[in-house]
């Protein structure tokens, strides 16, 4: 066990370093964009002189050569401060952790989708490999797979919202209804589906064909024969031979694909108007925002390294003949 | 003894509030309750009118902050926080009476102090048009609690219509005076005098302002609040107003081609009124520091070449006007039989271009421009396809440029162009929204919105001078119609369409857009059918 926790410790260091070099180099990568959010600010005011985009330069401290800009950015982080958002006048910590908890909630709950019905599908599949069962559900994750998330949330749109009137097509929650309560759970819940099964359903496809033809390659291998050898009843078999082998290349891509969901969907987040963090980075790029961009980029940078080590640990405990570190 | 102005002026005042006074007895029986939930695209970065006056910093913060007036859909002054006004003879000093007992959102009460600090120490210091408005005065003054007199230098007879709630909103001094007005903490909560109070911005998702019990129109407002939803996606928000998930949509919230199929619709009305004090006019930019953009002939082969009846009727659907001049037909001082008209006729077209040496090429080009193309929405998209197959008919071969709203914004600014789409508000009077574009005193490198084209006409200089000046409306027309007949001779941009813009509203509401100002406005008049 010790081997694990300074396998992790390293790894920590690591990232420590890792996340400095993505500082600096966004830091530098943002401000090769064309024009600066004072200029952004003057553009949308729709009226300027000069003493207006001096005075949000100077605001701003981009009136400051650049090395000095990073400095005081690099010593603010070092004691935990992400600065300040330029247009929103808002901490940047404080935004973030306003718009964090919505994107965990929809790519939580999609991720948990797509991998419990994924892999229950493949698996499905897989048992019954060459049957009618098979077949459908194969078709059916190609075409989930085939299609553009976009439209897919359309026509899931114009089924549910505009057909039938059952769920609403934007936002977290209903604001004039005021719930509380349970009633504020359902109503989340509610306008959690569209979203979370548009961004779900795409990599359900993905984990129902990856855990099928991780089970039909594994269940070819000696010890599954050996096992039936055994006289081991089937159901044991398939759980607890093939599928838990079979189960690590879906514990790397779940691990992957959680990372960056954390960095939003923006695509979703943008169509249904979901207030997560995706949206955030984006429109903090468009307005040239760049202390809110880097603290987007830090946090989901730290999620990226986070998840890669959670999926190292998983691994271990899926399958015990794996070792940290070796 | 009084002059014509100013009796006029408090004619207008009275008559406006006798008016106000029919239309109070005649609604008293209004509906009260119910929660207007309007569209909010993009969302604004705050909410402080004075600070940001932004399309959506003003939809929201225009329930929350007033001006000293109002303005009627024919751009006439009416009273706001200014219940009369009166002009001097010699046109110099304005003089406003406040509405007594109004008071600011956390009770306290709205002076003459309010409106001098605002004028004289706020704006001045973060409002580029207020900043302009409030230089020509020599003083401001507070005569008495509830009486401001401005002194202005030199006469500027457009000085009445600086006083929109955008344009001049009434901060409260005893919040900002002696702090950092952009810091001011008490920024995260905006207080006003508006019908409507801030309550809560969950950022990402709404903004839900209330009503404001002690507003001091009595038995107004009627609604018991507005909550603006931030929705990014186009096709979402027209899917949220055809749904009645939202009751308003404005401006540039649903793309053009969804307006008529939206206003099909048995629940939505549409109004395209309610811009008269912005009046954008869209144009082709040009910058005229280089051949062949310098050349007369060739601008005016631009204005031949491009259709521009098709333009309003086939990209923004019937949604605004062919633009012939600098001045919108809504602006005051237009005069359609001054400007010089450009038909469609690219035969015309040509043999200017022939004339100036342009001769085809093998391929039929006689000359490659490029044109930034404007960042703000698929119509724009669309129209600069349309103007490149146009020109490239008359032999002007166009590479279209496409940048990100910041980057475009940098390059304007900068010079950095040869052409581009651009709009510009004209805020009712030429001296506000017009000048600024074709003056050679606002060739200001670095800033957006002024001469960017680098345009130099000394006759234009001295008029767009003179004219505001003139206190005898006649003399002021005729220099704006030699203005307007110089500058389409010129062509200093390529102006294509008087901008319209929809108002898509829930038909159980009424009396949501009732002046110049649409839905920037109060809507303190506004209630459920």
């Amino acid at each position: 066990m010790g081997g694990r926790f300074g396998y992790i410790g390293q790894r920590v260091i690591k990232a420590v370093f890792v996340i400095l070099g993505i500082i600096v180099l966004n830091f530098l990568l943002i401000r090769l964009a064309p024009g600066d959010p004072a200029m952004v600010l003057a553009g949308e005011a729709g009226a300027a002189d000069p003493k207006f985009v001096a005075d949000l330069r100077r605001e701003f401290g981009l009136d400051l050569p650049l090395w000095r800009q990073l400095a005081i950015y690099m010593q603010g982080i070092l004691s935990f401060d992400l600065g300040f958002s330029y247009r929103q006048k808002t901490p940047i910590l404080d935004l973030i952790v306003q718009r964090l908890p919505q994107t965990i909630l929809l790519t939580g709950t999609a991720l948990t989708f797509a991998i419990v019905v994924g892999v229950s599908l493949g698996a499905l599949a897989a048992r019954n490999v060459g049957t009618w069962w098979d077949s459908a559900i194969t078709t059916l994750a190609l075409l989930v797979y085939a299609m553009p998330q976009f439209w897919l949330g359309l026509m899931l749109v114009l089924l549910f919202s505009v057909q039938l009137g059952w769920l609403p097509t934007f936002g977290m929650n209903s604001i004039s209804a005021n719930y509380t309560g349970l009633d504020h759970v359902l109503d989340v819940g509610r306008h959690l589906i569209l979203p979370s099964l548009t961004l779900g359903l795409f990599f359900m496809a993905v984990y129902a064909r990856l855990t099928r033809a991780s089970m039909l390659e594994v269940a070819d291998l000696d010890f599954v024969r050996t096992g039936r050898a055994k006289g081991l009843s089937e159901g044991r078999i398939q759980r607890g031979y093939i599928l838990r082998n079979a189960l690590l290349p879906v514990v790397t891509y779940a691990g992957l694909q959680a990372g960056y969901l954390i960095g939003g969907s923006i695509l979703i987040e943008t169509v249904f108007a979901w207030p997560g963090i995706g949206r955030l980075a984006f429109e903090a790029v468009l307005v040239r925002d760049y202390n809110l961009l880097l603290g987007v980029f830090i946090v989901a940078s730290v999620m990226v390294i986070a998840f890669n080590l959670l999926t190292d640990v998983l691994y271990t405990i899926v399958d015990p003949r794996i070792e940290l570190g070796a | 003894m009084a002059s014509r102005r100013q009796v006029l002026g408090s004619a207008a005042g009275l008559l406006a509030g006798a008016t106000l006074g029919l239309q109070r007895t005649a609604r008293a029986q209004q509906k009260r309750g119910g929660i207007l939930t309007a569209i909010l695209n993009p969302e604004p970065p705050l909410l402080v009118l004075g600070l940001n006056q932004q399309a959506p910093t003003q939809l929201v913060a225009g329930k929350i902050y007033q001006g000293l007036l109002r303005y009627d859909f024919d751009l006439k002054p009416l009273p706001s926080l200014a219940k009369a006004w009166t002009v001097s003879a010699d046109g110099l000093t304005y003089t406003f009476k406040l509405e007594e007992g109004v008071k600011w959102h956390d009770g306290a009460p709205f002076t003459a102090e309010d409106v001098v600090f605002s004028c004289v120490k706020f704006l001045p210091e973060v409002h580029p048009r207020a900043r302009a408005t409030f230089d020509r005065c020599e003083s401001i003054t507070a005569v008495d609690r509830f009486t401001v007199a401005f002194k202005l230098k030199a006469p500027f007879e457009p000085f009445l219509y600086a006083f929109l709630p955008a344009g001049a909103p009434m901060m409260p001094k005893h919040i900002y005076d002696g702090s950092d007005f952009r810091a001011n903490p008490k920024n995260a909560t905006p207080i006003g005098t508006g019908p409507f109070k801030f309550k809560e911005w969950v950022k990402g998702s709404h903004i839900h302002l209330v009503r404001n019990d002690e507003y001091w129109k009595p038995g107004r407002p009627f609604l018991d609040g507005v909550t603006y939803r931030v929705i990014p996606d186009a096709a979402s928000r027209a899917l949220a107003v055809e749904t009645g998930q939202v009751d308003l949509a404005q401006g540039t919230d649903v793309e053009s081609f969804d307006v008529q199929r939206l206003a099909g619709l048995p629940h939505v009305e549409l109004s395209k009124r309610g811009y008269e004090t912005v009046a954008p006019i869209s144009w082709i930019e040009l910058n005229h520091r280089g051949a062949p953009i310098n050349d007369k002939r060739f601008r005016q082969a631009m204005m031949h070449a491009i259709d521009r009846d098709f333009i309003v009727k086939n990209i923004f659907f019937g949604l605004g006007r062919v633009a012939h001049g600098p001045i919108n037909t809504a602006t005051r001082f237009h005069d359609a039989k001054a400007v010089k008209r450009y038909a469609l006729d690219p035969r015309r077209a040509m043999a200017l271009l022939d004339e100036m040496g342009l001769k085809p090429d093998a391929g039929g080009v006689r000359a490659r421009i490029k044109m930034m193309v404007l960042p703000y929405g698929e119509v724009w998209v669309r129209q600069a396809e349309f103007v490149k197959q146009a020109l490239r008919r008359v032999g002007i071969d166009v590479t279209l440029e496409s940048n990100d709203a910041g980057g475009w914004v940098k390059r304007i600014g900068d010079w950095d162009y040869e052409t581009s789409f651009d709009f510009v508000s004209q805020f009712m009077d030429p001296a506000m929204g017009v000048a600024r574009t074709y003056i050679s005193s606002n060739i200001r490198k670095g800033v957006p919105f002024t001469n960017t084209m680098g345009y130099v006409n000394p006759r234009v200089d001295e008029l767009f001078d003179a004219a505001p000046k003139q206190t005898d409306a006649a003399k002021a027309q005729a220099m704006y119609s030699e203005l307007q007949a110089i500058l389409t001779e010129d062509v200093p941009v390529v102006w294509l369409t008087e901008l319209e813009f929809p108002v898509l509203i829930n038909k159980k509401f009424r009396n949501v857009n009732i002046d110049a100002n649409g839905p920037n406005s109060e809507f303190d008049e506004a209630h459920l059918a």
